[in-house]
């Protein structure tokens, strides 16, 4: 069936809704944002209209470089840890009864119920000298006497794939149990291994899932600016959490709005080439 | 039942008899907007209850002056908002309760009306730094509360309490501070320049300025955690998790009145004191009332019942007070205390905020 080009404004109306939405929710904002970016702020408080690239300039410095680059580590590192979890785990649920499927979905659905206050403040217990897990540990003679594991960037990396990952799961649940099961049953018949099998056949079938997956949990771990407070040192604080500095405690709105301007920036550039160089290899 | 329906009274005349008696319960508060009143800007929550229950009322009983309070937010958004309605005429609050940045930040676009001391004849009783002034003398704000950030320890793990700012720095402590994440609200740069460096005042240059942030870096590898929330920290120290840190003297006292393993201790160089002053805002239309709060709050009667009350420390002198040594040192301390410098953080706000954050996430 041949598909007709578009000819009059009533064949884009179903555009108007999603476009209108975009203008309302994406456009906007961001712009207004991009603008104050280049106000010139006022210490008093305020800020002036005016175009300035003093905000820019404050932040293209090797210190907030730093920064931003331990953010962009710290997501990436947290989509890959969550995608390697979430991608076998996914895989084998999908070979469980229907209603043992069900259970655990609901489960990991209630874990997106908790916000990240009670997500860090509960390993920040876990973690802790006096309260956490590391007693245990003692109580069965694996330790010597508890230990505070936080802050350090492990405690932080922990929570952050912890808030993760119910969503990597049930973004990869949808393709993974749609995938042809003929696939595998070939391979076993070859005579590869189950987890031969898995890794040369359904994980290279499930590629641009896999990208996907990682790009929308690099973007989700990329906002984070409260378990890095909570579990972190200020060393691991993201950049998230210099801009909520600015934006409330400093009222600096122009060098707030100039760093969040940058870090999207930069996530869009990593997306981009991630699907670049995706698209390349598709082609080769 | 039917009788009563078929009364003579139609639902008319119901509705009147309704509309009556409700403007009739209205009556007292049209009358009271007739009156004398105030709108009175108080930090929300904790703060305005206490205001509403014990200090509005008696204000009310003695002037004949209604009181209205309204909660205001910490932080500058309520001087922001300040700003704005003024600039249209308005003023949200005639009274507002600011903080010393906020104060000075607008004081820089003449936001607070002048206060005629000669009106506020208990001003005498305040001590002197709590006489807010504009540049050219003029009286900006008057020193409503005071509250103290002091040194506090977990009992259990400090069995004897340290007695100087300086075990921040004590390499014994590695690991074990809580402390507040900004220059701001911490005054830590105080604290360091009053402990090591004589006092305050070598925070007047930059190069001061330095020195003291590069002593202060010798703290860091004392610090566990540099808290923004204040609930953080205070679970941590009770648990002993934290053991030490800076913390609000009036809060650690009600836990350790709980019976927390907590204390709070005036270091010898000083508690830090931080302050809130009544400001009027220049659009406000009622000066006289403003002036008659203020000189109320300035008795040392009303100060003292806000120490037993609300739990702030007096801004009015020591001597004039009935506060008991036991009332007066849940409160305050005789030693002198170390005072933030605000204005760093109007002038140089961005400048020490920068250097600030690269001395504690670098």
């Amino acid at each position: 069936m041949k598909r007709e080009a578009p000819k009059s404004i009533a064949d884009y109306s179903p555009l108007f809704f999603p476009g209108l939405m975009l203008i309302v929710f994406f456009v906007i904002p961001f712009s207004t944002m991009i603008a104050v970016s280049f106000f010139q702020r006022d210490p008093s408080g305020f800020y002036t209209p005016d175009f300035v690239f003093s905000n820019y300039a404050r932040f293209l410095t090797p210190f907030f470089g730093k920064v931003l680059g331990f953010s962009l580590m710290l997501a990436v590192m947290v989509a890959i840890c969550c995608v390697v979890i979430a991608f076998p785990f996914t895989f084998l649920l999908t070979k469980r009864p229907r209603k043992v499927q069900t259970i655990w979905l609901v489960c990991l659905l209630s874990v997106l119920s908790l916000s990240e206050v009670i997500i860090g403040f509960a390993w920040s217990t876990l973690f802790s000298r006096t309260a956490g897990i590391t007693n245990l540990f003692v109580a069965i003679g694996v330790m010597k006497e508890p230990v505070a594991l936080l802050p350090s960037f492990w405690a932080v990396l922990t929570g952050m794939v912890y808030q993760a990952l119910p969503y990597t799961i049930l973004v990869l649940y949808p393709a993974l149990v749609r995938l042809d099961p003929t696939l595998l049953e070939a391979a076993r018949t070859l005579g590869a291994s189950p987890v031969r099998a898995f890794v040369n056949v359904v994980v290279p079938a499930l590629r641009n899932t896999i990208v996907a997956t990682l790009i929308m949990v690099f973007v989700f771990a990329l906002g984070s600016y409260l378990l890095p407070q909570i579990l972190g040192r200020p060393s691991h604080w993201t950049l998230s959490v210099l801009i909520t500095d600015q934006a409330i405690y400093q009222s600096n709105m122009p060098f707030a709005a100039a760093m969040a301007v940058f870090l999207v920036l930069m996530s869009l550039a990593l997306v981009g080439l991630t699907l670049l160089v995706g698209r390349r290899e598709n082609a080769l | 039942m039917k009788k009563i329906l078929n009364t003579p009274i139609s639902r008319r005349a119901v509705l009147g008899a309704g509309v009556a008696s409700a403007s009739l319960l209205a009556m007292p508060s049209i009358l009271r907007a007739q009156d004398k009143s105030i709108k009175i800007g108080v930090y929300g929550g904790y703060f305005k209850k206490s205001f509403d229950e014990h200090i509005f009322p008696e204000f009310t009983k003695a002037t004949g002056i209604a009181v209205e309070s309204i909660a205001e937010p910490t932080g500058e958004a309520w001087l922001v908002q300040l700003e704005q309605a003024a600039k249209a005429g308005q003023a949200p609050a005639d009274l507002s309760m600011m903080s010393q940045t906020s104060m000075l930040k607008g004081q820089s676009t003449e936001l607070w009306a002048p206060l005629d001391l000669a009106k506020i004849k208990n001003s005498a009783n305040l001590i002197e730094h709590f006489v807010n002034k504009y540049p050219d003398g003029r009286v900006a704000g008057i020193g409503a509360v005071a509250w103290y950030i002091t040194l506090v320890t977990n009992t259990n793990a400090f069995p004897t309490a340290p007695d100087s700012w300086a075990a921040f720095w004590d390499p014994a402590n590695a690991d074990k501070l809580g402390l507040l994440a900004l220059a701001s609200n911490s005054f830590l740069l105080e604290v360091t320049a009053a402990t090591f460096m004589g006092g305050t005042q070598v925070l007047d240059t930059e190069e001061g300025i330095l020195k003291a942030l590069d002593k202060l870096a010798e703290v860091k590898p004392n610090v566990r955690l540099w808290y923004r929330d204040e609930a953080q920290f205070e679970q941590a120290l009770k648990s002993g998790e934290i053991p030490m840190g800076q913390y609000y003297h009036d809060v650690t006292g009600l836990a350790a009145a709980e019976g927390q393993p907590v204390r709070s201790t005036f270091p010898k160089e000083g508690g830090i004191q931080d302050s809130g002053s009544w400001v009027l805002s220049r659009a406000s239309k009622k000066t006289e009332e403003a002036h008659a709060f203020i000189d109320h709050m300035c008795q040392p009667a009303v100060q003292a019942l806000m120490s037993r009350k609300v739990g702030t420390s007096p801004t009015v002198k020591r001597e004039l007070l009935d506060l008991t040594p036991e009332e007066f040192a849940a409160v305050s301390s005789d030693i002198p205390p170390i005072i933030p410098r605000y204005d760093l953080y109007t002038h140089k706000a961005d400048w020490i905020n920068q250097k600030w954050t690269e001395l504690i996430v670098g």
